[in-house]
């Protein structure tokens, strides 16, 4: 779902109207959750209630529920929707195969979409309001698939309900369930061209439907194929096995395709005839309608073998052989010589059986470049239209017809996109230093969103053994948790090792199929299969799965994605908690408040989708003496402990542009770092210097996992094995620490999905990410903590700079040592060459601040820099620990860089900040929170 | 045909070459400026044509030297042949582009399906165009530009076609050429080595590499014929010495070193004076 930038004020109300009404069903709904729910969530709403009115964001939400029934709106109506979401993902499907992972999704979804009921405690308002924000939402709208899907299904529910008279406390879903089982019928367009019929449950999962197709073709090697339809876009898209049917397919238009959707690289290790037979059936179209490029002689030839799968023998007394051929399309354009080449190359077959010649063809497809590339139209950092090709082996880049690059999967260490960007995250090589991110323009939000879908199932079937579980939702990791969960090609190929069964009787037809081959067979475009069933798919599993267990192939980490609807919806739960917290902790003068109100009301989001955000939020308080000190053991100390908190949110750089990383663990003593960049056609080369402060005792990073080794790669994995190894342990040892809640200074950082599309160094020892910073919001925190543990492990470390770069500038890198993160937040934000922004800063500062923090320059006991990252954010945690007199003070500074989409809601991920941070340090208070939002006012390409 | 799609690398029936002008002397293009014996490069030419013919027992097709164009002996230049498919280039030197008449008359006297590049802003020499059997890299240079690279892919669709800039040299395969299926002979300067690993990285296939001291001396003409096997065409060890040694490495080829001193004056490698082609195939 969409956070949909519309009037807020309107939304609001809208949202306050609605919440009212049901506040005590949406606790209800949050109650049944409670398996999937994760502590604190009592909180959330709790805190959630009281600063509603600051929290215009999170109605956005509230709005796009609103759409689907724009004009009478009772409010109970929607909140079955979301029960039935939850009783869903616990009702066993019948042909769902333990759809943890989604289901746990949706359930997020509604967790937070009831947090936002729940909190909504205010009157309500006008109904022509909701209307309004209804109908101007609709336009401003983003129209993701999911709120499609959303939509859809409410507008089912709704129906479902009115008719059968449930009450709205009941779940509707199981009666509808149990009482009408509706059935659709569902038409696939099989490789022959014929058309199957079959009748599925309304609610079906695409796998149902998947299985009884190729039931129906007897085969069973079916990891390889798909089932396709075509969006409301027309675009051709891959039924998600996991999910309904219904959700995904365009209204009432159950018409799909069965589709190979990996092309194995070596047929021959095909088990079966009868699927050598279907990818022959596939490649014929894909070679008659062209997307398979190939030359008049390999068109001849390949088409005197489907002659001979399909009719056999030429025999020369036939009767008129060419009338007979040119029936059918071999070719794009065939012409009167490619059909006497073929008959003439036919009678070269004689004696070959039809499976024989399906063989011949396909290792004669097998060898075109083309073969199984699924090419996505993207432009490059120039503007330059480029094709972007998934296969096997990894990504190619095609300028025209000419490849320009490639990157190979174990080259990649992350794919992302955000926005109608797709990014990848490339290895550095031998000679490189630094991880380099490359980014590319697609048309819009969906395509990119399919490129790394795409690329997400691509990688995961031919390199990994097994499917990595998908990403356990998190707080502030933003983005799908699509992940490819069928079988690997690993696994299907040992699978197939256990067929045991005679070849089974087939019949060869495909002139039907050659007769309609130029209607566009659909391309591979979207991926999107998981068969867990199969695979006995475990839904809950850690965030970083990169704990698997050694030698075994992870690309674990390398997709990144953009935010899904409940991340965003649990962003908007935390804005409140933030605003709340903030104020309770150090009400802000009038003034401030109007800040905040300005801020929140006055947000450009509402005309433009792309948002920025900085949030700086300062805490500070006076604690009591920290015993840890060793220097000043007995001494009342002073301890000041600043925290501060960035969080940005970037949303693109106007021009894509590549990004360079620059980052190394472990650099001692300000080891200066040159980056050389190879250039390898359309990058540009650049030299990066980075300098890095001394100290780099310890980097807390969420590297990216290798990659399993490929043979090719092997030399150069060793060499970046050793580079890599401890950050990554260092990481998994943060990201626990995290888990727990209790490390205040690590957070967990993943990687930002997509940084802007430029070149950023990333210098940061431990990994931190290149900052674009557009905006912050920036909570600092003093206070004089408790001792607990936790400032031995701040002193065990020692200072890491984050620098960032502004995002167009290619070469060149902040260094700042030894300074705040405030500070650098200024920097950034004054370099960021983005012209087509809205910035806005809002400071706050805590009434009894007193300035302690930039007064006397105390002496420096410790400092360090703790960065974390998950997928649109960064956290940077700055800990000093200074001597000032007799006095110790900690500061704690969060910098929290947002780099989101429109989706996202900064509010949210603010207040969920600053709640953080109060946690993590009670004895703290917040003593400044700066919130520098920056929105780029761009054009809506979707 | 039988043999399938990208099969038979090296193997060649017949060899188009074409005589030495006497205004080669004074008059070929050259990168560095030298005295050169048109009677010594006549004299290599010569050798040149031998090996093809009495050695190697190649159909060899000789057209006449035009002393109107000084560089007409560097065919290569003026065609690309792959399967029986011959792209007739456009030079990137404009006092070349008038070779090409005789190369394309030869192709067709020869049956290929001759493809020519009509394009006026498309550039594209022999020279560039590394072949390895699965693959086709197109250095980007002087001579060579990305839209003659596009009109290459399209008409060789079956293969990649992957565009390698060439930073340093006059051609691609001024620094490198195949030694065999899969083998990739490079010279050891910086853009040599810089071109090998983007060529590496480009590729879905491996390639082994066969490092050479001397950029020119990785100029080699690989080929395999039915009753010689492996057959590789390389300097001699007066010209490259430490180069030279390098194919010795080559146990399985047969090893047939030609002196290259008068041409390479004039950028002309081993490569340059011959275009290859399989005429079997076909039939």
């Amino acid at each position: 779902m969409t956070t949909e930038a519309g009037s807020e004020t309107e939304v609001k109300e809208n949202a306050e109207e609605k919440s009212a009404a049901r506040l005590d069903q949406s606790k209800k709904a949050t109650e049944k959750t409670q398996e999937v729910v994760e502590e604190g969530e009592a909180e959330k709403e709790k805190e959630g209630k009281g600063i509603t009115r600051y929290l215009p964001t999170w109605f956005k939400k509230q709005k796009s529920q609103s759409q689907t029934s724009p004009t009478k709106e009772d409010p109970p109506t929607e909140e079955p929707v979301s029960k039935v979401n939850q009783e869903e993902a616990h009702v066993p499907e019948v042909n769902g195969h333990a759809e943890e992972v989604e289901e746990k999704e949706q359930v997020k979804e509604k967790e937070s979409e009831s947090h936002s009921n729940a909190s909504a405690d205010t009157e309500p308002a006008g109904e022509e309001k909701v209307e309004e924000s209804a109908q101007k939402s609709l336009e401003s709208t983003e129209e993701t698939q999911e709120v499609a899907e959303k939509e859809e299904d409410k507008k089912e529910v709704e129906k479902d309900r009115r008719q059968g008279q449930t009450s709205i406390f009941q779940s509707p879903l199981r009666l509808v369930r149990k009482n009408k089982m509706k059935l659709v019928v569902c038409h696939v367009t099989l490789l022959d061209g014929s058309d199957f019929t079959c009748e599925v449950e309304k609610r079906a999962k695409g796998l149902f439907l998947f299985f009884k197709v190729c039931e129906h073709l007897n085969l069973l090697e079916k990891d390889y194929f798909g089932l396709t339809y075509k969006d409301h876009h027309e675009q051709k898209c891959w039924l998600d096995p996991t999910k309904e049917i219904k959700r995904q397919i365009r209204s009432n238009n159950w018409q799909f395709a069965f589709n190979v959707k990996f092309y194995p690289p070596d047929p021959s290790l095909l088990s079966e005839d009868i699927t050598r037979y279907l990818l022959c059936l596939q490649l014929r179209e894909d070679v008659a309608s062209g997307r398979l490029p190939c030359s008049f002689v390999t068109h001849a030839l390949l088409g005197s073998y489907t002659l001979q799968a399909e009719i056999g023998d030429y025999e020369p007394d036939q009767p008129r052989p060419l009338d007979y051929i040119n029936q059918l399309t071999f070719a794009p354009n065939q012409s009167k010589e490619m059909e006497e080449k073929i008959l003439e190359l036919h009678k070269s077959h004689k004696g070959m059986t039809p499976a024989q010649a399906d063989c011949q063809f396909l290792e004669n497809a097998k060898k075109l470049s083309m073969y199984g590339v699924d090419l996505h139209h993207a432009k490059d950092c120039e503007g330059v239209d480029i094709m972007l090709g998934v296969c096997a082996n990894g990504l190619l880049v095609y300028k025209d017809r000419l490849r320009i690059n490639r990157f190979a999967w174990p080259k990649i260490l992350k794919i992302s996109y955000k926005r109608n960007n797709f990014y990848i995250k490339i290895r550095p090589g031998e000679t490189e230093q630094f991880e380099s991110t490359v980014g590319f323009k697609l048309q819009n939000h969906r395509s990119a969103k399919r490129l790394w879908k795409v690329c997400v199932e691509n990688h995961s079937f031919f390199r990994l053994n097994a499917p990595e579980q998908p990403p356990k939702a998190r707080f502030l990791t933003l983005g799908s948790k699509f992940r490819y969960s069928g079988r690997t090609q690993n696994q299907t190929r040992m699978a197939s090792t256990l067929i045991d069964r005679p070849a089974p009787a087939f019949e060869r037809t495909s002139s039907k199929r050659i007769s309609r081959s130029l209607d566009g067979a659909p391309m591979i475009s979207i991926t999107d299969t998981s068969r867990e069933a199969e695979n006995g798919h475990e839904p809950h599993l850690e965030l970083h799965s990169d704990s698997k267990s050694p030698g075994r192939v992870r690309g674990d980490n390398i997709y990144d994605h953009d935010k899904t609807q409940d991340e965003v919806l649990k962003h908007q739960a935390s804005v409140s908690e933030l605003k709340r917290s903030f104020m309770e902790a150090s009400p802000p003068s009038p003034p401030q408040l109007n800040l905040w109100e300005k801020h929140l009301t006055s947000s450009p989001a509402t005309a433009t989708r792309v948002q920025q955000q900085t949030v700086v939020l300062e805490e500070e308080a006076a604690g009591t003496a920290d015993n840890c000190d060793a220097k000043e053991p007995s001494k009342t100390t002073e301890v000041e402990i600043e925290e501060t908190v960035v969080v940005q949110e970037i949303s693109k750089a106007a021009k894509p542009a590549e990004e360079l990383q620059t980052w190394e663990g472990q650099v001692q003593g300000g080891a200066r770092l040159e980056k050389k960049r190879e250039s390898i056609s359309s990058e540009s080369e650049s030299d990066e210097e980075a300098e890095y402060h001394p100290n780099v005792s310890l980097s807390i990073r969420h590297a990216q996992i290798p990659e399993e080794k490929e043979e090719e790669e092997e030399e150069q994995e060793r060499k970046e094995l050793s580079a890599s190894s401890s950050p990554v342990e260092v990481n998994q040892a943060a990201a626990a620490v995290e888990d727990e809640g209790k490390d205040c200074a690590e957070e967990e950082k993943k990687e930002v999905g997509a940084e802007e599309p430029m070149k950023t160094p990333d210098k940061a020892p431990n990994g931190m990410t290149p900052h674009e910073e557009v905006m912050c919001v920036t909570t600092e925190e003093e206070e004089l903590p408790k001792v607990n543990g936790e400032d031995s492990v701040v002193e065990a470390r020692s200072q890491v700079i984050c620098c960032s770069e502004p995002p167009v500038v290619k070469t060149e890198m902040v260094t700042i040592s030894d300074t705040f993160a405030a500070q650098k937040s200024e920097i950034a934000t004054k370099e960021v060459p983005i012209v087509h922004t809205e910035t806005k800063t809002i400071t706050y500062e805590a009434a009894q601040l007193d300035g302690s923090g930039d007064g006397e320059p105390g002496v420096l006991m410790t400092a360090q820099t703790i960065t974390s990252e998950s997928l649109c954010t960064t956290t940077t945690t700055h800990i000093t620990k200074t001597l000032k007199g007799g006095l110790s003070e900690t500061r704690i500074e969060k910098r929290i860089v947002i780099t989101g989409d429109c989706d996202i809601d900064h509010d949210q991920a603010l207040a969920q900040a600053i709640k953080e941070a109060k946690e993590q340090h009670p004895d703290m208070s917040v003593t400044r929170v700066v919130v520098h939002k920056e929105t780029e006012l761009a054009e809506e390409d979707d | 045909m039988a043999a399938g799609l990208m099969a038979g690398f090296g193997h060649y029936t017949h060899a188009i070459v074409r005589g030495i002008p006497a205004s080669l002397a004074s008059e070929a293009l050259r990168s560095i400026q030298a005295e050169v014996d048109v009677t010594k490069a006549r004299r290599e030419h010569d050798a040149y044509v031998h090996a093809l013919r009495t050695t190697l027992g190649l159909q060899v097709v000789e057209l006449p030297a035009d002393e109107t164009m000084p560089d007409c002996v560097f065919v290569e230049d003026a065609a690309v042949v792959c399967g029986d498919t011959a792209l007739i280039t456009r030079p990137g030197a404009e006092s070349r582009r008038r070779e090409t008449e005789a190369m394309k008359a030869a192709l067709k006297e020869l049956n290929l399906n001759v493809v020519e590049m009509t394009d006026e802003s498309a550039t594209l020499d022999g020279g560039d165009v590394l072949f390895t059997g699965r693959e086709f890299f197109v250095g980007l240079s002087k001579r060579t530009n990305q839209r003659g690279a596009e009109i290459l892919a399209d008409a060789f669709k079956d293969y990649a076609v992957s565009t390698v800039p060439v930073m340093e040299g006059l051609h691609l395969k001024s620094f490198c050429s195949m030694g065999g299926p899969g083998l990739i002979i490079i010279g050891s300067s910086e853009p040599a080595q810089k071109a090998l690993k983007i060529m590496q990285q480009m590729s879905d296939h491996r390639y082994d590499k066969l490092t050479v001291p001397d950029d020119l001396a990785a100029n080699c003409i690989y080929m395999n014929l039915s009753n010689k096997g492996h057959v590789l065409l390389h300097c001699t060890p007066e010209e490259f010495p430490e180069s030279a040694k390098m194919f010795e490495k080559l146990k399985d080829h047969m090893l047939i070193p030609l002196s290259n001193m008068e041409k390479v004056k004039v950028d002309g490698a081993l490569t340059c004076c011959s275009v290859l082609l399989n005429k079997k195939a076909d039939n």
